[in-house]
């Protein structure tokens, strides 16, 4: 669904990305692996539109999408977190999940102003789904806490929460697992494998934990300094001298 | 520490004679046709002594000083409540705005017409900082400008009035959506800005506005302004002594009753009491409805807020617009009051004003403004004596607000939302 075709991206005389492809299938995690600074955030940066690639082909189910506004290509279906969470710290767990949804909402303002019964079928609905992620994520009993008070293993589920309420097709994670302890580890990777087996999501993942990014990818692939190094099943990168010599050998 | 606060102070009263000597100790004077200087009365220049004095002093114990500002916060009329039950607080604020609304219509009655003309003031005021409460408080751009708008919606009421005879409630709607107009027109070029960029470009575009009005003497009148604006009318009946409008009738000629010029001022107020009402619960609404909860999803993290979607120009747009529609209405209302407009009553002070009153009542908090937008309108006039100390009083205050309750007199409540009964 997702086609990442030879993406370029320079800093002024830094070519943080050069020639990385990636491609996600239906049905299918994928991780991007490398060290720090190799340029992984920006490859997500770019497929979502936050920066315009300098070089290569985006393709989204066929359609290009490099240069498109980054509100634009969230529409389509296509949601990501942020490798330091950024939620709405000021508004409440409930009210993060609802500015997510404003697409399935009634955004007409005289509908609103009037609560005309479409406007109520639709926040109910919206209401509804905000429940559903929060008792799936287990965060009902904050619903009306504000977001910024939550730990920080909370807000990282919020924030994966707050992706799924736009009922999205494939989801970019940024590093869901950093700063989270070996139990949350373990939920958040029971939760990412739920999300394609039971919420039929395809995943693009970021990822510094071996054993996570190994145990639930279907396919991987490592970039090193902007350069694509290999890519395959976890098996095939584990097994890949390139790999080991430039990456695992560290860890 | 005791040898080098002492240092400290000597150094702060040093500066202090520095600086204001020459500014307040010498006076420029001329001399046929060159310019002198010569010292001023022993008067000032014994006070620019003691000024040095009471810096040196205030320095020399400022640690005990501020010790005891540090204490302040424990007198603090509103100490930090409790959790207040969802059900207690809609309650205690529906309580509040039913009697508040109760009170603002028995208030013309009981009182003279000089009261109810500063209500109708306060009223005025209520409107502008709701409605700048929208653009700075939920959707976080500081926007110092906002009395542009007030300009467009006043100007448009005086000059369509001037110049094609336009009643009042046809100019409502009309400068209430010119004023729109402009907030939606001057939106875009500030899309990309936030911050202390947005504030400069706002504050010009207010200058402009301002100096604009000043100068197109030919439409505007200039500094002169513009004069005999027309009151509102009751359903074709007129306010005055004498009726002005053909085909209008009186009001106390229809009631029967004795002319009085009390009645012109008491509907007006109750205009505005309606306006503010309604601007109240339109914005109100808002707040709780996808594009409330987008504006403050923009405040709080732009770039989450575009990652799940959300359109940055719809959002500020949105939010310059409606704001700036609230400032029209306020200042058709205003036109009306005063019969007379001009530059003056839209300079950049009052922008500073209805920021400050958003500021004190508490960024996005509706009773919170409404409570700030009666103190500062109201405690000047009280304090008639002082009025040449307003700005002053009125700095202090912001000062002791930030040291002591620095998120406002009642800052801004979360909506709690019951989700388990919707299982
Ligand atoms: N906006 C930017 N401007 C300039 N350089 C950037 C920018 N964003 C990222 N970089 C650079 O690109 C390189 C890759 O960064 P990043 O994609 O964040 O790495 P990773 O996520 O793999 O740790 C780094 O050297 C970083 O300094
Ligand atoms: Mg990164």
């Amino acid at each position: 669904m997702l086609e990442v075709q030879n993406l370029s991206m320079r800093f002024g005389g830094l070519l943080a990305v050069d020639q990385v492809s990636v491609d996600v299938q239906e049905h299918e995690i994928v991780s991007i692996i490398g060290p720090n600074g190799a340029g992984k955030t920006t490859v997500f940066n770019c497929i979502s539109g936050f920066y315009k690639p300098t070089g290569g082909k985006i393709l989204f189910r066929g359609q290009e999408i490099q240069g498109k506004p980054d509100y634009k290509i969230s529409r389509l279906g296509m949601v990501r977190t942020f490798q330091h969470v950024r939620l709405f710290g000021k508004m409440t767990v409930v009210e993060n999940l609802l500015v997510a949804q404003h697409r399935h909402l009634n955004t007409n303002l005289i509908a609103g102003l009037l609560k005309t019964p479409d406007y109520r079928e639709r926040e109910k609905k919206s209401l509804e789904r905000a429940r559903y992620w929060l008792e799936r994520v287990g965060l009902i009993d904050m619903a009306n806490w504000e977001a910024g008070n939550l730990a920080y293993g909370q807000q990282r589920r919020l924030e994966i929460a707050r992706c799924m309420v736009t009922e999205p097709q494939l989801l970019m994670l940024d590093e869901p697992a950093a700063g989270l302890n070996p139990a949350e580890t373990k939920e958040l990777d029971q939760l990412i494998v739920s999300l394609k087996e039971d919420y039929n999501v395809s995943v693009l993942l970021i990822e510094h934990d071996m054993s996570l990014v190994m145990g639930i990818s279907d396919r991987i692939n490592v970039i090193n300094q902007g350069r694509p190094l290999a890519s395959g099943t976890p098996d095939e990168i584990r097994q890949n001298d390139d790999v080991i010599k430039a990456y695992l050998g560290e860890a | 520490m005791a040898a080098q606060n002492f240092k400290h102070a000597l150094f702060c009263a040093v500066i202090t004679l520095v600086i204001s000597y020459p500014i307040l100790g010498l006076n420029l004077v001329a001399e046929g046709t060159s310019v002198g200087l010569e010292g001023a009365t022993t008067g000032t220049v014994i006070n620019v002594f003691l000024a040095a004095v009471a810096v040196f002093l205030f320095q020399l114990f400022r640690d005990n000083i501020m010790g005891i500002f540090g204490k302040v916060p424990n007198l603090n009329p509103l100490p930090k409540r409790g959790p207040v039950s969802q059900e207690r607080r809609m309650l205690m604020e529906r309580v509040f705005f039913v009697a508040i609304i109760l009170f603002a219509l028995l208030w013309p009655f009981i009182v003279s017409r000089g009261a109810v003309d500063l209500a109708t003031l306060v009223l005025i005021y209520i409107m502008l900082a709701l409605g700048l409460n929208v653009v700075v408080g939920l959707a976080g751009l500081l926007d110092l400008g906002y009395v542009a708008f007030y300009a467009v919606g006043a100007y448009t009421f005086a000059l369509l009035s001037q110049y094609f005879g336009v009643s009042f409630w046809l100019a409502l709607p009309i400068g209430a959506l010119l004023a729109a107009l402009f907030g939606f027109v001057l939106g875009f070029p500030v899309l990309r800005l936030r911050g202390d960029y947005l504030a400069i470009v706002t504050l010009g575009f207010g200058e402009i506005i301002r100096i604009l009005l000043n100068n197109w003497t030919s439409l505007t009148g200039g500094p002169n302004g513009i004069g005999g604006i027309p009151d509102p009318t009751l359903f074709g009946m007129e306010f005055g002594r004498r009726v002005k409008e053909e085909g209008n009738v009186s009001f106390h000629e229809t009631f029967g009753i004795a002319y009085s010029g009390e009645h012109k001022v008491i509907f007006l107020y109750l205009i505005a009491l309606v306006l503010a009402i309604f601007t109240l619960l339109v914005i109100r609404r808002f707040m709780r409805m996808p594009v409330g909860r987008a504006w403050e999803a923009l405040r709080e993290d732009e770039i989450a807020a575009r990652s799940l979607g959300l359109s940055r120009t719809a959002v500020k747009l949105s939010a310059f617009t409606i704001g700036a529609f609230f400032a029209g209405f306020a200042g058709t209302v205003f036109a009306s009051k005063q019969g007379f407009i001009s530059p003056e009553s839209f300079v950049f002070l009052e922008s500073a004003i209805i920021l400050a009153i958003v500021v004190l009542g508490g960024m996005g908090s509706q009773v919170g403004v409404i409570l700030a937008a009666i103190a500062v309108t109201i405690l000047p006039e009280l304090a008639r004596e002082f009025s040449e100390y307003r700005m002053l009083i009125f700095g202090a205050a912001m000062v002791l607000m930030m040291v002591w309750r620095p998120q406002g007199l009642l800052p801004m409540r979360r909506i709690q939302i019951e989700l388990k009964e919707q299982g």
